[in-house]
């Protein structure tokens, strides 16, 4: 589209037009300011819960649910040591031999979501499918928080759907 | 052909003056846009293009590269 108006505007007599190639999805994966009925309300990456319960690929699982159990978390992040989300110990994985290792019982490659998703979609893709949780990271894959489910709901109560979708399809990593 | 220019790019020539024109639907544009922007969706292009400074640099965006 920009391409075009560009195109268009120096048809038009424009001497001096520029195109931002990578558009306004490039200024939000950035963390920049916007303006807009957006700006005013929480997104995917304000409304995460910041205090997560993290480990590594060799720590063992039994010390990683005694740390979640203490917090009464039932969902750790597996991170790198640059927090680069290498996988996720949902309940399920928790309950598992204590003795694994975490890269034994981890999911790998779960699904993120970017900060700058507006709440209400966050709210209601994670209702469609059913996610109670869910990590939100930078666009480069590092991990800012996690999104729980209840709370999306509830700050995405008075807010009305966006035209434009922001989730596009399941991110691995 | 319009130059083609990065994010840095674009605050370093809003700084110096350039405007910066969003040319996707007014909706997605009310939702959210880049400080200072304007509003121009592509079908209006025309029939709004006085309301742009030809004497300043212009400065064209929309939701990514696709």
């Amino acid at each position: 589209m920009a391409p075009r108006a560009a195109a268009r505007l120096e048809s038009l007599g424009f001497i001096e037009v520029l195109e931002y190639t990578a558009g306004k999805l490039d200024w939000l994966a950035a963390g920049l300011p916007t303006e807009g009925e957006n700006s005013t309300r929480p997104r995917a990456g304000d409304a995460s819960r910041k205090d997560v319960v993290v480990c590594g690929l060799k720590d063992r699982l039994g010390d990683v649910r005694d740390r979640a159990t203490e917090v009464d978390w039932d969902v750790a992040v597996v991170i790198d040591e640059n927090r680069l989300v290498l996988g996720l110990l949902r309940a399920k994985q928790l309950e598992m031999d204590p003795n694994l290792l975490v890269e034994q019982a981890m999911r790998p490659g779960p699904s993120t979501f970017r900060t700058y998703v507006p709440i209400k979609e966050m709210a209601d893709y994670m209702v469609e499918h059913e996610l109670d949780n869910a990590p939100i990271t930078t666009s480069n894959g590092k991990l800012v928080g996690v999104l729980f489910k209840s709370d999306a709901i509830g700050l995405a109560a008075s807010a009305s759907a966006a035209a434009r979708r922001m989730i596009t399809a399941p991110r691995p990593g | 052909m319009a130059t083609l220019i990065d994010r840095d790019a674009v605050q370093d020539l809003v700084k110096q003056g350039a405007q910066l024109v969003e040319v996707l639907p007014a909706q997605e544009y009310a939702e959210d846009h880049l400080p200072g922007a304007v509003s121009h969706p592509l079908r209006q292009l025309d029939k709004e293009v006085d309301e742009i400074d030809r004497r300043r640099p212009v400065i064209v965006y929309c939701w990514d590269a696709a």
